[in-house]
């Protein structure tokens, strides 16, 4: 039987039956070989039965031909690993593996992901030795043995004011010779919430996923639910969309330079910046009320309108807004001391960033030129599309300098956006949710791809809805990042990815 | 004796205002009100208020550590001069107290951050061990210089006798010399760019992880003695860069003060100007010092 995928565009919805489902060889090596080509796994996901599961793998082409592809398996209760080849996939492995409870054969690193109980019912891999439930980061860690060799824990709970995450560092003295990373303390079950959905909540989930990339999931989530419904949104909805998911990837952005420049104990750019993005909120704030874009999205349109004043006044603070931030971030790049501190840390091969598929600013910073804003365009993109940009040094630096370069192109969007605002509708009533169908959705939210994918039933409620956060794909590179670096570079390295705790945890 | 009674209640009271100063001038470069110039004060009275928890597997020596670097700060306090003004307590050979006085505080701080048996502290403390090792041979290089210079063994007879004269003859030596303690200051205090005394991030602190575990009035003791012990170093330093007297006792204390309160300042803006160092550049500056100052006695033994 020969390997072939269903292929499709983004945003685009089809019938379950149109997805080729090979017998497991052929979907096993047709994968295999897909990667080798070039092709990237976007989301790889189970949908667990009473004799084992059907697995989906969403595939996304080469930059260039915005081509995606979905094709399917029905396993039994175990699949064979493909993480030791295509480490890319090894994450999602241990989650089909959490999820569906059916073993991939031959993994390397066989863990939980998220330490939560699985979609079907069963005994899961894993068990507590306490007998009561599996607790976040009750688990077997890797350890180096070695006299001069000390373990270090960080977390969950930190100094700083950020989410739970547990660190474990094997160290030589000041040197990591390896990161382990354990998460799953904000998991709140969300992929199990949606099964049977759409319900009138499902629109906040999805804003809570990464409650700082609302635009982005919040988008995604439309998407599927226009392409399923059949509707479109307006060409004015999808343009205020734009500028919204715009607005948080400069508030992100600006905040992370600020944080970066705290981190490395420089006072100035970290207090601008720590303004200048209450700005950019603001400038959300200005549109809908919300100051993360909670209740702007809907599915069909926007639920506030963009009206001339406010675009008049968005146009201005804008202005403003941008003068501050060149100020604040130029005094990074005049500083020595700064650029000291940022060169040469926490580098990713681009060998590394392919291997482990990094997406959003985490993979640019290391040359890989990927950006679904280009690659697979949706929404008001497909009509006006914003460079990306790549830096070559895989540092800390070339992630900090990213930030400051997109946001400048970001504010350029947003500029000449604002100014010719389409007339028309702001919101078309959504329809019934097709049946037996499937749908993606990919953004670029301002951590990197975001994936989405709905499989409904007979009566067109989710049977299941997988989430993809950019920090999936991403957490690992932060791992690698840390290796051979001194440890008191955890906390510079950890800001220049800034990965989701929630958004991971689901 | 009225001159000694100054001198404590300075010494007691004046420390904490530095902080203030420069908590100020950082705000004021990062475009902030700050927060007021008292509010060190504030913080170590409301820390002397609370209750404090001893962890069960410490044992006296985590509970000796505040003590014993408060108790060994407020000694030096009384070994060097403040301005013109001779110290309390001088005799000869005084200069090795009062270096030692540091190293004992320093090793009893050490010694309850690894008490503890947390990692974060056991790594503090080989940090601060590697550092004040690489920052020893300065302080003794300018001891020596001074020592020289003057033909005496105690720190009021080696500081009164840098004055506008002793630049006109040993110039490049003092300059050298000051180099060399400014960057010991800020490295014995903890300030950028070799700690950041604001940072909350334990995996990169040097002296503040060292006392995450000390809580309440023990933590209050920890913060009055570091600021202490800036004040002490500082006072060092001052009568060494400006070495003003009038003669007259009132205007004298006067120029001493107004010195200490522009140190804190010129602390402050170089907290504003420039980030941390990577920890592994640290020692390099460190030795740097250590050149500068060794070649200041160079010139003064030749």
């Amino acid at each position: 039987m020969s390997f072939r995928m269903k292929t499709f565009h983004n945003g685009a919805s089809f019938l379950r039956s149109e997805i080729p489902q090979p017998d497991n060889d052929t979907f096993f090596q047709g994968i295999l070989d897909s990667i080798t080509a070039g092709w990237r796994a976007c989301s790889y996901f189970g949908v667990p039965n009473s004799a084992g599961a059907t697995l989906y793998c969403v595939m996304s082409d080469r930059a260039g031909s915005g081509t995606l592809g979905i094709v399917s398996t029905v396993v039994g209760r175990s699949f064979p690993s493909l993480a030791s080849v295509c480490p890319q996939l090894h994450l999602f492995e241990r989650e089909i593996a959490e999820q569906c409870l059916v073993r991939p054969e031959g993994h390397p690193w066989f863990k939980p992901v998220r330490f939560q109980k699985p979609l079907c019912d069963g005994e899961g891999f894993w068990k507590d030795t306490d007998g009561g439930g599996l607790l976040p980061a009750v688990m077997d860690f890797y350890r180096v043995e070695g006299d001069e060799v000390h373990e270090v824990a960080v977390g969950p709970v930190h100094a700083g004011i950020i989410e739970p995450g547990h660190f474990r560092f094997q160290c030589h003295g000041e040197e990591v010779f390896h990161l382990e990373i354990a998460l799953g303390f904000q998991h709140r079950g969300i992929e199990r919430a949606l099964i049977g959905g759409p319900t009138p909540r499902t629109m906040h989930q999805m804003e809570t996923i990464a409650g700082d990339t609302t635009i982005g999931h919040g988008q995604a989530h439309c998407m599927i639910m226009e392409t399923l419904g059949g509707i479109f949104a307006s060409p004015r909805a999808e343009t205020v969309r734009g500028i919204a998911l715009e607005l948080e990837r400069l508030a992100n952005h600006t905040g992370d330079l600020g944080a970066i420049a705290g981190d490395v104990g420089y006072l100035p750019t970290a207090s601008f910046c720590g303004r200048i993005r209450g700005d950019f909120l603001n400038m959300t704030a200005l549109i809908c009320g919300s100051r993360f874009g909670r209740g702007l999205l809907k599915p069909g349109g926007i639920g506030y309108d963009c009206d001339q004043a406010i675009a008049d006044e968005l146009y201005t603070r804008l202005q403003a807004a941008r003068e501050d931030l060149a100020g604040a971030v130029a005094l990074l790049w005049n500083t020595p001391s700064v650029m000291a501190r940022l060169e040469d840390i926490g580098i990713v091969s681009e060998t590394d960033a392919r291997e482990i598929g990094l997406v959003g600013p985490a993979a640019r910073a290391c040359g890989l030129n990927r950006d679904v804003r280009r690659d697979h365009p949706f929404g008001i993109f497909r009509m006006s599309q914003i460079p990306v940009i790549t830096t070559s040094t895989c540092d800390v630096a070339a992630r900090t300098l990213l930030r400051w370069l997109e946001a400048e192109r970001s504010m350029d969007f947003i500029d000449e956006q604002i100014r010719h605002l389409p007339r028309g509708g702001c919101l078309n009533q959504p329809k019934g949710v097709a049946s037996d169908s499937c749908a993606v959705a990919l953004t670029e939210g301002w951590r990197g791809e975001i994936c989405h994918v709905a499989l409904t039933d007979d009566r067109g409620r989710f049977e299941r809805y997988k989430i993809v956060d950019p920090s999936f794909h991403n957490w690992n590179g932060l791992g690698l990042a840390l290796r051979d670096q001194q440890i008191s570079d955890f906390p510079l390295c950890n800001k220049s990815f800034n990965l989701s705790y929630c958004g991971f945890d689901l | 004796m009225t001159n000694s009674i100054i001198h404590i209640f300075l010494a007691l009271v004046m420390p904490p205002l530095l902080l203030g100063v420069i908590g100020k001038t950082k705000a004021a470069f990062a475009g902030r009100v700050g927060a007021p110039f008292l509010q060190p004060y504030y913080d170590i009275i409301r820390l002397l208020q609370k209750g404090t928890v001893f962890s069960t597997t410490t044992s006296w020596v985590f509970r000796a550590g505040p003590i014993v670097a408060l108790a060994t700060a407020a000694v030096a306090a009384l070994l060097v001069p403040f301005g013109a003004h001779p110290s309390p307590i001088s005799f000869d050979g005084d200069m090795i107290l009062y270096a030692y006085l540091f190293a004992l505080g320093r090793f009893f701080t050490m010694a309850a951050a690894l008490d503890t048996g947390s990692s974060f502290e056991g790594m503090g403390s080989a940090r601060e061990a590697t550092y004040s090792c690489l920052a020893e041979p300065t302080l003794f290089f300018a001891l020596i210089t001074l020592s020289r210079l003057s033909g005496s063994y105690s720190l009021t007879g080696m500081l009164s006798n840098v004055s506008g004269g002793a630049w006109l003859y040993a110039g490049a030596s003092l300059l050298l010399l000051i180099g060399g303690m400014f960057i010991v200051l800020l490295a014995e205090n903890c300030r950028i760019p070799f700690d950041d005394p604001n940072t909350h991030l334990e995996l990169t602190m040097i002296h503040e992880v060292m006392v995450l575990d000390h809580s309440g009035p023990a933590f209050g003791i920890i913060q009055y003695a570091a600021s202490l012990k800036l004040f002490v170093l500082g006072a060092f330093f001052i009568q060494l860069a400006l070495p003003f007297a009038t003669g007259n006792p009132i205007p004298d204390w006067g120029i001493f003060i107004v010195s200490m309160l522009l140190l804190a300042v010129l602390i402050g803006i170089v907290e504003s100007v420039m980030a941390r160092l990577r920890l592994v550049r640290v020692p390099q500056l460190l030795v740097a010092a250590t050149i500068l100052a060794a070649f200041s006695t160079l010139l003064v033994i030749r």
